[in-house]
This record gives structure tokens, C-alpha cells and sequence, in this order.
């Protein structure tokens, strides 16, 4: 029954998506409506699920006292510290009148999202900017005919979706500059190839996804 | 650590304390130590093009510090480019202005941090425009930073245009209905009932409270919405869902890495315009005529493509040199 | 400025030089730095997915006296619960319950969705006229739908790409090379961007170098 249960509930929450599509009327629209709201409840448990197993993780590195235990107890900190303040202000301001939310403005919280979270997660994507220059100068070669397309439309995009495309061909009638260049490249070929690459995906979802819903496709179960 | 690494970690911290300290504040270069900098790049590129087709790839941090002067120095330059207006943003301007005072938009803001660089200038604009022409907003989020960022857009409102602190009122001319799990479902929900989503707005206040919310109950009852997206949950799933399904009337404002990937829903109808990437952010501002941020960074971003494309250049030419030195 | 705002004006350039420090190379900073970001993240999704959807939309539904429906939502606080049974190897198999309702969910709603938004009506969006209109819109219509058509050519692998359908197929790849190429250009684009935020921040907010 392990299985056997879970492919049951699979089956009936996606058929009832199906039949609900077709007929968005009682009583499909009615289990769309509980299945959309139950979904919702699920993925907030899903993330203190995370949570709580980075909490596990963590601990376990600092009893076993291996060798990112330092890590390990700055990891706790913070996040005791970001779920103690959060739990503090949220409660704060239901009970003030009138309610404020635990994300405002001059809330511990907010002090926490723009100076801690904010510059950690933004710096992190931002070091890309760098190398993605230093891998287009080392690896970026036009070995052969399509390497060169790819490379001859990015340069078309890069320097039409900016000012200085213009500027360099300010002297071509207005509707040869690189801007319009980059424009019909993205309108027209980008168009095209997306489009290609976007129906292979739809196509290839659908069957998917019957597969999962007729039970094909097992491998979400995880192993016994 | 080595003495050459502890050199320039001192350096670095000299140079900070010097430019909080003793540097001018703002910093403004004059045209000609523009064009000084412009050339002395210029030969240091020429330098790299000689190190490299002799076959001496310059090293990773060495890209890194030219890249990091290409993004930096244009900060303080007073060099303004025009800007051509690309056809999708103009599609998306000209949504916005045809919507009569009094119509009401729903705004998804559905992005985090990394990804303001992009689409904040996008938002602030947006905001600015709507409470300037009597347009209702009403801000939802399926990314959790998403209401917070928009609490950004409209403290930046207020602090341009302080006036509007006292005149726009929260519950008639806007709301921030806050963040919901469940991507899709979400959207899905709300094709049906937004309060069945939204039972109540950020600060706890009912739905059925709040003044604006009064005849909206799901996006047949909105004008037109804005979404501001930066990955999945966004803009794809908005067009699946609420625009396949339930009609209603999006304009899309992709960070660039998503926006390549959105342009068949534009060409296809399903969007209505769309604002991709820093390029677009900046012709938006333009066209509102609420400049700033992308109309800062539009410089820096023009140098930083050239130095990139230099770089391919000059990589590309030293293989074909030693690909024909092969043969010879 | 008050001290908690200068304070963390400094804290938070102090944590950007630690991450961009990694440009240098791997250091204690930057991994302190990282494990740092590592906590902070998990509690803030935690905290707010606790307020806006447990407190706000399971909680406050629940207990309005005046609301209808008022049990079907402890259906999916009992699922929650048994995806947080996942924790424990004896009782975690609880688990799947949960799982199935939502890969069962996703499954059926992605069906409909991309089949009818990104199958049918792009199809539909490719079939242009090629007979009428000026010349450069017979051209763009022909790249439009042949370049769609190509492509679409090279991803079935069903069938050996010779003869016709192997020049079709090379097309495909060649517009799928100029895709690929305008989305590098605007990829590189996007990561330039984030930098600017960053510099922006580093000596606008921080040294007041920038207006």
C-alpha cells in the first residue's frame, strides 16, 4: 500500500485537473478550487521541510564535530536569528492597532532583508558578470559555421540592445542601424528557434505527464 | 597569506577609506578625463590583443579588473547616448497609457534581490506613471521578496514626489495583497476569486475591507496587469494560466535571461508588450519620463558589452592565428 | 542617519567585498560570508511562507466564525504535516502522500497548460502568409514559420537527418544557433546588470561616491 496509495492520489488530483479544464463547472471547479488551495498550504510545509532539514544537517556536523562545524554554527545562528525576529515582529503586528507586517519598513525584519539578505543574494548572482567575460575570452572560439552564427548574433544583440550599437552605425539610414538589427533578430529568428524549442517541450511535457498520471512514471516514489 | 596578497588586500582597504573619506562627493568626471580613460582602455586593450596572439592569455583576474573598470568608471562620466525605443517596449507604454483614470491594474511583483538591478528601475517607473494618472494598483507577489520590493517602488514614489505621500491613499489608490505560495495555483485560484487566494491584504486587513478590492473579485473585474518577473513562478506561467485561460490583458517585464524566452508570446498575441533586460528598463523610463536607475546604468552596460566583445574578438583572432601557424 | 542605519549600511558593504572577494580567490571570509547567506535565506523563506500562508490564508480561514468551508483546508494542513514525516526514516514513507498530490497536480494542470499556450497556440502563431504582403513581410514570414518548422525538423530524431529532411534539419540548427546566440547576448546583458546593482550600491549608498 506504499505505493499503491500514492499512484492513487496522483491518478485522481490530475484527472480532476483535466476534467476540470473541460468542464470548469460544480463539482470540478469545486475540487480545482480545494486542490489549488491545499497546494498552497503543502508548499509552505515543503519549505520549513527544508528548513528544518538544514537545521538536521547542520547539527549533526556540529555533534559529529566534523569539519565545517565553524560553518555549520553560523548557519544556525543566522537562521535562528532571522526566525526570531520574524516570529517577534510578526506577532507584534497583529496584536498592534493599527496591525503593521513583520515586512515593513523599520521592522527588524525589513533591517535583516536590506542589509543581510539583500547584498548576500545579489553579490552572489552579480560575481557571474565577471565570468562570463573571462569564459567568452578563453572558450568562446568560432570553430565551425554555427559557432559563428551564434557568436555573429550575439554581437548583433549585445551592441543593438545598447546605446553604442547606434552610435557606431549612426551613419547607416535609421532603419539599417544595429538597434533595428538587434530588433528583427529578436523578433524574427529568436522567435523562430524559441518556438521550435518551446513546442519540442509542450509536446514532450504532455507525455510526460500522462505518464506520471497513469502510473508509467514511478521514479517520484523514491526507492521502498 | 603571501606578502603580494596582504599588499593588495591593504591597498584595497586604503583606497576604500580614502574614496569614503577624502575623495569629492559625488564624483564627476569632466569630458576630457572621460575621454583619457577611454583611451588609456583603448591601449590597454591593444596591449592585451599583442600578450594575447603571441600566445600569453592574460590571466582571469586580470579580465576581472578590466570588466570591473569598464562597469565602474562610467558612473561618474557625463556622457548621455540616446536611446532607441524597441517596438515591444512601446507596445507595453502605449497599453498603459490608453487605460482611462480610475482602471485598475494588477501588478505581480515576482522577483528578489538579485534581479532588482533590472526590473526595479521597470517598477519604480511603473509606479510613478500609475499614481500620476489616477490608475488603481493593486501588488500581489508569487515570490516572497515580491511585496517588499514593491514597498521599495512606492517609498521611491513618495521620496520623488513628496506630495504624493498625502494624496494617495492605501486601500483606494493601491494595496499590497502580499505573497502566496503555490505558482501556478495561485494564479489558477485567482482566475476564479482573488480573495479565495487573498483572504486578507499584508498588514491583515480583510479583503472585503478595503475600499479599492470592493467590485474586484477575480481578473475580469481588472483592466490590465503589469508583471514584473524574474525566473518561474512569472511571466510564462501568467500567460499559461491567466491569459490562456481566464483573457486577461498582461504586459511582461523579463530580467534579459528570461526575456529571450517570451518574445513567441509576444509575437503570438498573447502579451500585449514587453520590457526585457536593462535596455528596456531604461526606454521605459524614458517614455514615462520618470528617469533613473537604467538611465544611469545604460553607460556602464554599453562599455561593459564592448569589453566583452573585445574580449571574443581578441580570443577569436590568436586561435585562428595559431590554427593557421598549425597548418603552416 | 540614524546608527542602525549607517551600521547596516557598513554591514552590508562589509558582506558584499566578502562575497566579491571570491574573485580573488576562495578565502575564510567569503565562505563565512556564504554560510552566513546560507541561514539567513532558509529562515526568511521560512518566515514569510509561515505569515503569508500558513497564519494568513490556512489560519485566519480556519478559524473565521463567519467563513464557509472552514474544514476543507485542515485536508491540506494534515498533507503538510505528513511531508514534514520525511525527516524521520521509520515514518517517512508518510511522506509520499503529500508528494503524489502534488506531482498528481502539477502533472494534471501542466498538461492542459503547455499543451494549449506553448503547443497550440504557437503552432497557430507560425502559419503566416507567404503569398501576400510586401516583400520583407514575406520574407519575415517565411524565416518566422520555415525557421519554426526547421527546427522542430531537427529535434526528431526519429528519422535519419539525410537527403531533404537532413537539410531541413541543418537549417533547424542554424536558427537554433542564431537563438542560442541572441540569448547569450542578452544573458551577458543580465549578469552585467547585477554587477552595476552591486557597484551601485558599493559606491553610491555606501561611499557616496555616486549621486
Amino acid at each position: 500500500m506504499r505505493r499503491e496509495i500514492p499512484l492513487a492520489i496522483t491518478f485522481i488530483v490530475g484527472v480532476s485537473y483535466i476534467i476540470a479544464y473541460f468542464i470548469p463547472r460544480e463539482p470540478f471547479s469545486n475540487f480545482e478550487n480545494w486542490f489549488n488551495d491545499w497546494y498552497a498550504i503543502v508548499a509552505s510545509f515543503a519549505i520549513w521541510l527544508g528548513a528544518l532539514n538544514l537545521m538536521k544537517m547542520s547539527s549533526l556536523k556540529i555533534i559529529r564535530g566534523k569539519a565545517d562545524v565553524f560553518h555549520s554554527v553560523l548557519i544556525i545562528i543566522s537562521f535562528l536569528l532571522i526566525l526570531g525576529i520574524g516570529f517577534y515582529e510578526g506577532f507584534r503586528g497583529i496584536n498592534a492597532t493599527p496591525s503593521f507586517s513583520f515586512r515593513d519598513p523599520g521592522t527588524g525584519f525589513d533591517w535583516l532583508y536590506v542589509n543581510i539578505y539583500t547584498p548576500l543574494s545579489a553579490t552572489m548572482f552579480a560575481l557571474l558578470a565577471f565570468f562570463v567575460a573571462s569564459a567568452s575570452y578563453r572558450a568562446f572560439r568560432a570553430r565551425n559555421f554555427e559557432a559563428t552564427l551564434l557568436l555573429l548574433a550575439g554581437f548583433f544583440v549585445m551592441l543593438g540592445r545598447v546605446p553604442v550599437g547606434d552610435l557606431v552605425t549612426g551613419w547607416l539610414p535609421p532603419e539599417y542601424q544595429l538597434s533595428q538589427w538587434a530588433n528583427w533578430i529578436m523578433n524574427v529568428l529568436n522567435t523562430a528557434g524559441q518556438r521550435a524549442i518551446m513546442i519540442g517541450i509542450a509536446l514532450g511535457l504532455v507525455s510526460t505527464s500522462l505518464r506520471i498520471i497513469l502510473g508509467l512514471e514511478r521514479a517520484y516514489l523514491g526507492g521502498d | 597569506m603571501k606578502r603580494t596578497e596582504l599588499i593588495v588586500y591593504f591597498l584595497i582597504v586604503a583606497f576604500l577609506l580614502a574614496a569614503y573619506f577624502f575623495f569629492p562627493k559625488p564624483l564627476n568626471f569632466s569630458a576630457a578625463v572621460s575621454i583619457i580613460i577611454v583611451i588609456i582602455m583603448a591601449l590597454a586593450f591593444i596591449l592585451v590583443f599583442v600578450r594575447t596572439i603571441q600566445g600569453h592569455f592574460i590571466g582571469r583576474r586580470m579580465v576581472f579588473v578590466f570588466v570591473g573598470v569598464a562597469l565602474l568608471l562610467p558612473f561618474f562620466m557625463q556622457f548621455k547616448l540616446p536611446l532607441q525605443i524597441s517596438p515591444e517596449v512601446r507596445s507595453a507604454y502605449d497599453a498603459l497609457v490608453n487605460l482611462p483614470p480610475g482602471s485598475r491594474v494588477l501588478a505581480s511583483y515576482d522577483y528578489d534581490p538579485p534581479s532588482a538591478p533590472e526590473l526595479q528601475p521597470m517598477a519604480d517607473a511603473f509606479i510613478k506613471y500609475c499614481f500620476d494618472h489616477d490608475l488603481k494598483v493593486i501588488i500581489m507577489g508569487l515570490w516572497p521578496q515580491g511585496p517588499q520590493q514593491a514597498n521599495l517602488s512606492i517609498e521611491a514614489a513618495f521620496r520623488e514626489n513628496p506630495p504624493l505621500r498625502n494624496n494617495i491613499k492605501y486601500g483606494v489608490d493601491y494595496v499590497n495583497l502580499g505573497f502566496q505560495s503555490g505558482n501556478e495555483f495561485v494564479i489558477l485560484r485567482m482566475g476564479e476569486s482573488f480573495k479565495a487566494m487573498f483572504p486578507t491584504d499584508l498588514y491583515n486587513t480583510p479583503y472585503d475591507s478595503i475600499p479599492l478590492l470592493k467590485n474586484i473579485r477575480n481578473y475580469s473585474n481588472v483592466d490590465m496587469s503589469f508583471n514584473f518577473s524574474a525566473g518561474r513562478p512569472g511571466a510564462v506561467e501568467w500567460v499559461q494560466v491567466a491569459v490562456d485561460r481566464y483573457g486577461l490583458r498582461i504586459a511582461s517585464c523579463n530580467t534579459a535571461v528570461q526575456a529571450p524566452q517570451v518574445y513567441p508570446y509576444l509575437e503570438s498575441g498573447q502579451l500585449l508588450g514587453l520590457l526585457g533586460g536593462m535596455s528596456g528598463a531604461a526606454e521605459f523610463e524614458d517614455l514615462t519620463g520618470k528617469a533613473g536607475k537604467a538611465s544611469t546604468y545604460i553607460l556602464s552596460q554599453s562599455f561593459a558589452h564592448v569589453v566583452v566583445i573585445l574580449f571574443i574578438i581578441i580570443g577569436n583572432v590568436a586561435f585562428f592565428r595559431e590554427k593557421r601557424t598549425k597548418v603552416d | 542617519m540614524g546608527f542602525w542605519e549607517i551600521f547596516g549600511v557598513w554591514l552590508a558593504a562589509l558582506l558584499t567585498l566578502g562575497i566579491i572577494s571570491f574573485l580573488y580567490r576562495d578565502n575564510a571570509f567569503y565562505k563565512a560570508c556564504e554560510a552566513i547567506f546560507v541561514g539567513i535565506s532558509a529562515g526568511y523563506w521560512a518566515i514569510t511562507y509561515f505569515w503569508d500562508n500558513l497564519y494568513r490564508k490556512f489560519y485566519l480561514q480556519v478559524s473565521d466564525p463567519a467563513g464557509t468551508e472552514k474544514y476543507v483546508p485542515w485536508i491540506g494542513f494534515v498533507l503538510g504535516i505528513l511531508m514534514l514525516t520525511r525527516l524521520f526514516k521509520k515514518i517517512g514513507w508518510l511522506s509520499r502522500w503529500p508528494l503524489a498530490f502534488i506531482i498528481g497536480a502539477t502533472a494534471g494542470l501542466y498538461m492542459m497548460t503547455y499543451f494549449v499556450s506553448n503547443a497550440m497556440v504557437q503552432i497557430s502563431a507560425s502559419i503566416l502568409p507567404v503569398f501576400e504582403g510586401s516583400f520583407g513581410d514575406i520574407i519575415t514570414n517565411l524565416l518566422v514559420s520555415g525557421g519554426t518548422f526547421c527546427g522542430l525538423v531537427y529535434f526528431f530524431f526519429s528519422k535519419e537527418h539525410k537527403g531533404v529532411f537532413g537539410g531541413a534539419a541543418r537549417v533547424g540548427i542554424w536558427v537554433l544557433m542564431l537563438t542560442f546566440g541572441a540569448s547569450f547576448g542578452y544573458t551577458v546583458m543580465s549578469r552585467m546588470s547585477l554587477m552595476l546593482g552591486r557597484l551601485d550600491f558599493l559606491f553610491g549608498d555606501w561611499l557616496k561616491l555616486i549621486k
